[in-house]
């Protein structure tokens, strides 16, 4: 393989942040490998600001460079203005480190966690000069995989894929690795990319569209016709132990600023609090905490490698991670040979008892506080099963101000299933509470309240139910903004509906959504996830092309006998769970958190033969965001275990 | 992990409360901007444990002070940067922060080698000076600097024509966007010496004739970048590459220009510190 940075260095005078383009990050991997080792070239498609810190690509990245038989670099979507340059001076898509053409990498591997970036996915593969399209590729062509949140369903995607992997990467990366070195071992004349296929196809986790034909009936997706050699259903990949992972062991440190820069360090996996709108908790499940004293070790070593002084304890909820008290104490106490650092807690619970945690280690410096309710009304949490009640919000945000914050954030959601109009003015009326608190505190107190639109996600209880139009959160936006225009203070930010109607159409339709993507990009639409390069008439412009349309791709709702497009793809949660909590949901009744509560059997433990790794037995003090803790107080919450699923 | 302090090998490394370092930036890493290379050169002195006073206040900083920001895209042999470390700090145990007069020149030798170690390929400390009186900032400081250009566009000879067109003008107007409206200034009271190399030429691929430019322009009464040289030298001329190759302070009668860290009586080690006698 040969470097082109000759042909690319007269292009970075010329276009914006250079640096974007040159790697030389600390903890980079240089290629020593022999000849036969597997060449990845692992992918995220969005700038490089918001791609270097991606977690799961900086796993791979570390467990692939650690073999002998294979070789990992790294790529990320040229912005437009370099994008432009490569063309006109032919210039493929390129490695950071060794700015070698990702054309010559033996499997170009795709982190996807937006829908927005699938354009994206189609421009570096096609920048790669690699067929678009995965049935044009022959045995010398790259093998273009991906793996991510976003592949529950990946049947927009599946006709430039090769291979789609679900769930947990850290085993199964190194079994794409035995089977590709074991193709690129076989002669040329008689290895096939269907060979390839069915081989991947054959290892667990994997799943390989071109093996799944769908079949349709009236313009409505009804089955699947599965090759012969491919198994009916794909089931996701679980790490037990995430113990044995301390991953990324050295994050990268990249020269340049970008999102998240600070040392990251994976306190859990998974989430069983329940919240029913979440994909996250839903397919990552269930929870699986590492040893507290990995924690520490990783965060020590971590801050000597890298001269951060932030750290951030990642997970979907960190305040229940069991050895968030212990860990926090360590890192605040000099003697423990942790340097000053802060620390961020990225996904505080809502109550006053994590308000104290976060304050006892953010000495040296305040970073934000941001609490998520989700909904505005008490109904509307329960039908969602964020069971936070307006009084544990009014006691986080009294010890947020009162620790000597001054701005807090909150996030909502809009378009959320049996809103009413009141749910949606009452966030106003909520985040004004929260203003007024303040400022018994400070003058200057305020709050800034981010509303997104809801999209009801692929194995999810909400899968099924419909959802909001543009035009309807357009709606509801104007109605909350002029609910809050009275309060000081207050200042709502949203999310465009017309990009969260296209974020609907990408995870909510079937393959037919495939030739909508490539129209798209083709008309220029890259970067879908910049407000500034976004427009719903182009996507609109595509549907209508393909004769589809936003109202049957995206917003309608689904029969329970109807054939989803992810069917066959399993997280291992029960139909009849989902479907269970889904009735339970619209008839307001709550879910206990089952790290601490008994097992309801929702399919993700039971299928796979593994359970939580929680070091705590019991639920944490001081709130009742699904802990079945004071629940009594707000009102009446039906929580009957074993009558949701039926 | 063994009980040595951080990052440093003993004994002891005695340095000065005010430092001033000189360090390159070539290579790839150029393309970082000032910004960028700020935050590099924060987190190498936290990994060599210096102990960096910070500014009061929510978000504590270090005091670092830079002084003329290098364009993205230009390399450099001869950029400075002013730290002060905190003498109470108990942070750092393998660092003690003693008088000035005091200073061991190998201790500045030993901080540069330390620091060059956690700094990414192509920055390198090069000098390191303790700052002992009331010297002004370097942005104060510094009056004018030396550049080797690499421009395409035009011919050695051609070049050489442009030149002393150029030096021979009463201005030489270029025109630059600010605040979103066209700016035109003049360049030439910033330009003290400009002339065609005698690097030996080379040709770039596709690209034709690199033509080698040293330039001496004048922080006042405004900087000039490589890239306006280069829009003065006419529109079909484009810059391929900018090496800063030293930044001068100058005595009040301009017939001493001397290295910013070579102020008398500062240790320096690393390349020798530069003073010249400027011809009258």
């Amino acid at each position: 393989m040969t470097s082109v940075w000759d042909r690319v260095e007269p292009l970075l005078w010329h276009v914006e942040k250079p640096a974007r383009y040159i790697g030389g990050e600390d903890g980079s991997f240089r290629d020593d490998k022999g000849p036969d080792a597997v060449r990845w070239l692992l992918a995220y498609p969005d700038t490089y600001e918001i791609g270097l810190p991606n977690q799961g690509l900086q796993i791979l990245y570390g467990i692939l460079n650690e073999r002998e038989d294979a070789a990992a670099e790294r790529t990320y979507a040229p912005w437009g203005d370099m994008e432009a340059a490569m063309r006109e001076a032919s210039v493929p898509l390129f490695s950071v480190e060794s700015t070698r053409p990702a054309g010559e990498f033996d499997v170009l591997a795709f982190n996807l966690s937006a829908e927005l970036t699938y354009t994206n996915v189609l421009n570096m593969i096609d920048l790669s000069r690699i067929p678009l399209h995965t049935a044009e590729r022959g045995p010398s062509d790259t093998v273009v995989v991906a793996g991510g949140h976003c592949t529950y369903n990946p049947e927009p995607l599946a006709a430039f894929l090769d291979a789609i992997v679900l769930g947990d990467g850290e085993e199964v990366v190194g079994e794409l690795n035995d089977v590709m070195a074991a193709w690129l071992a076989t002669p040329a004349a008689a290895r096939t990319r269907r060979g390839l296929h069915v081989a991947l196809a054959n290892t667990e986790g994997v799943y390989v569209p071109s093996l799944y034909t769908p079949r349709y009936a009236d313009g409505v997706l009804v089955g699947y016709d599965v090759d012969a050699e491919a198994p009916a259903t794909v089931d996701k990949r679980t790490v037990a132990d995430l113990g044995e992972w301390p991953y990324p062991r050295a994050q990268l440190v990249p020269l340049t600023e970008v999102v998240h820069d600070r040392l990251n360090v994976e306190v859990f996996r998974g989430c069983t609090r329940g919240c029913r709108f979440c994909q996250a908790g839903m397919i990552t499940r269930p929870v699986r905490e590492r040893p507290k004293d990995q924690v520490l070790e990783m965060v020590r070593s971590g801050i000597e490698r890298t001269g951060y002084d932030e750290v951030a304890l990642t997970s979907l909820s960190t305040a229940d991670f069991s050895g968030i008290g212990d860990v926090v104490a360590a890192l605040c106490d000099p003697e423990q040979g942790v340097p000053e650092v802060a620390v961020s807690l990225p996904s505080l619970r809502v109550d006053a008892f994590t308000v104290a945690t976060a304050a006892s280690i953010q000495q040296v410096r305040r970073t934000g506080l941001t609490f998520a309710p989700e909904g505005g009304t008490w109904r509307m949490r329960r039908v969602i099963n964020k069971l936070i009640s307006d009084d544990d919000l009014y006691a986080a945000v009294d010890a947020a101000f009162s620790q000597g914050w001054r701005r807090i954030k909150l996030y909502f959601l809009i378009g959320l299933p049996t809103e009413r109009d009141e749910d949606v003015v009452a966030i106003a009326r909520l985040a004004a509470n929260c203003v007024e608190r303040g400022r018994a505190h400070h003058s200057k107190a305020s709050v800034t309240a981010s509303v997104g639109g809801f999209v009801p996600k692929a194995n999810t209880p909400f899968q099924w139910h419909e959802m909001d139009s543009p035009s309807e959160l357009h709606r509801k936006v104007a109605l909350l903004r002029r609910e809050a225009r009275a309060t000081r203070g207050l200042d709502i930010r949203w999310h465009d509906p017309d990009a969260t109607g296209a974020e609907g159409i990408v995870s909510r339709g079937d393959r037919r959504i495939g030739a909508v993507i490539e129209r798209v990009w083709r008309d220029g639409g890259t970067f879908q996830e910049w407000s500034e390069r976004f427009e719903l008439a182009r996507w609109e412009a595509a549907l209508d092309a393909e004769g589809l349309d936003l109202a049957s791709t995206a917003l309608r709702a689904r029969g329970r006998d109807e054939m989803l497009p992810w069917s066959h793809l399993s997280a291992g949660l029960h139909p009849d769970f989902l479907w269970g909590d889904y009735e339970s949901s619209l008839a307001g009744e709550g879910l206990e958190d089952c790290r601490w509560t008994p097992c309801y059997d929702c399919g993700a433990c039971t299928t796979y033969g593994i359970e939580h790794v929680v070091a705590a037995t019991a639920p944490p003090a001081g709130g009742s965001q699904g802990t079945g803790q004071g629940l009594d107080l707000t009102g009446p919450v039906t929580v009957e275990l074993g009558t949701t699923h039926r | 992990m063994s009980d040595t302090p951080r990052g440093v090998s003993s004994p002891v490394l005695e340095l000065p409360e005010r430092l001033r370092l000189r360090y390159a930036k070539l290579g790839r890493v150029r393309y970082t901007s000032q910004r960028d290379l700020a935050r590099v050169m924060e987190r190498a002195m936290r990994r060599a444990s210096l102990p960096l006073r910070r500014s009061a206040g929510f978000s504590p900083r270090p005091l670092l002070s830079f002084g003329l920001a290098l364009p993205t895209g230009c390399s450099s042999r001869a950029e400075y940067l002013d730290l002060r470390l905190d003498h109470e700090s108990t942070t750092s145990p393998g660092i003690r922060v003693v008088d000035a007069a005091d200073i061991d020149p190998a201790s500045l030798h030993r901080l540069c080698a330390l620091l060059s170690a956690m700094l990414p390929d192509g920055v390198d400390v090069t000098a390191a000076a303790a700052l002992r009186g009331p010297e002004m900032s370097l942005q104060e400081a510094v009056a004018s600097c030396d550049w080797e250009l690499e421009v395409l566009g035009v011919g050695p000879a051609e070049a050489a024509g442009q030149v002393e067109r150029l030096l021979g003008a009463d201005a030489v107007m270029v025109t630059r966007e600010r605040k979103g409206r066209e700016v035109a200034d003049d360049l030439r009271p910033s330009i003290l010496s400009l002339r065609v190399a005698d690097r030996p030429a080379r040709v770039l691929d596709g690209h034709g004739d690199v033509v080698g430019i040293d330039a001496s322009v004048s922080t006042r009464p405004r900087g000039v970048r490589p890239g306006e040289l280069c829009q003065a030298l006419g529109d079909q001329v484009t810059l391929l590459g900018a090496c800063r190759t030293y930044q001068w302070m100058e005595n009040e009668d301009r017939t001493v220009r001397a290295e910013p860290l070579s102020e008398a009586g500062v240790a320096c080690v690393g390349l020798p510190a530069r003073t010249e006698v400027l011809g009258g």
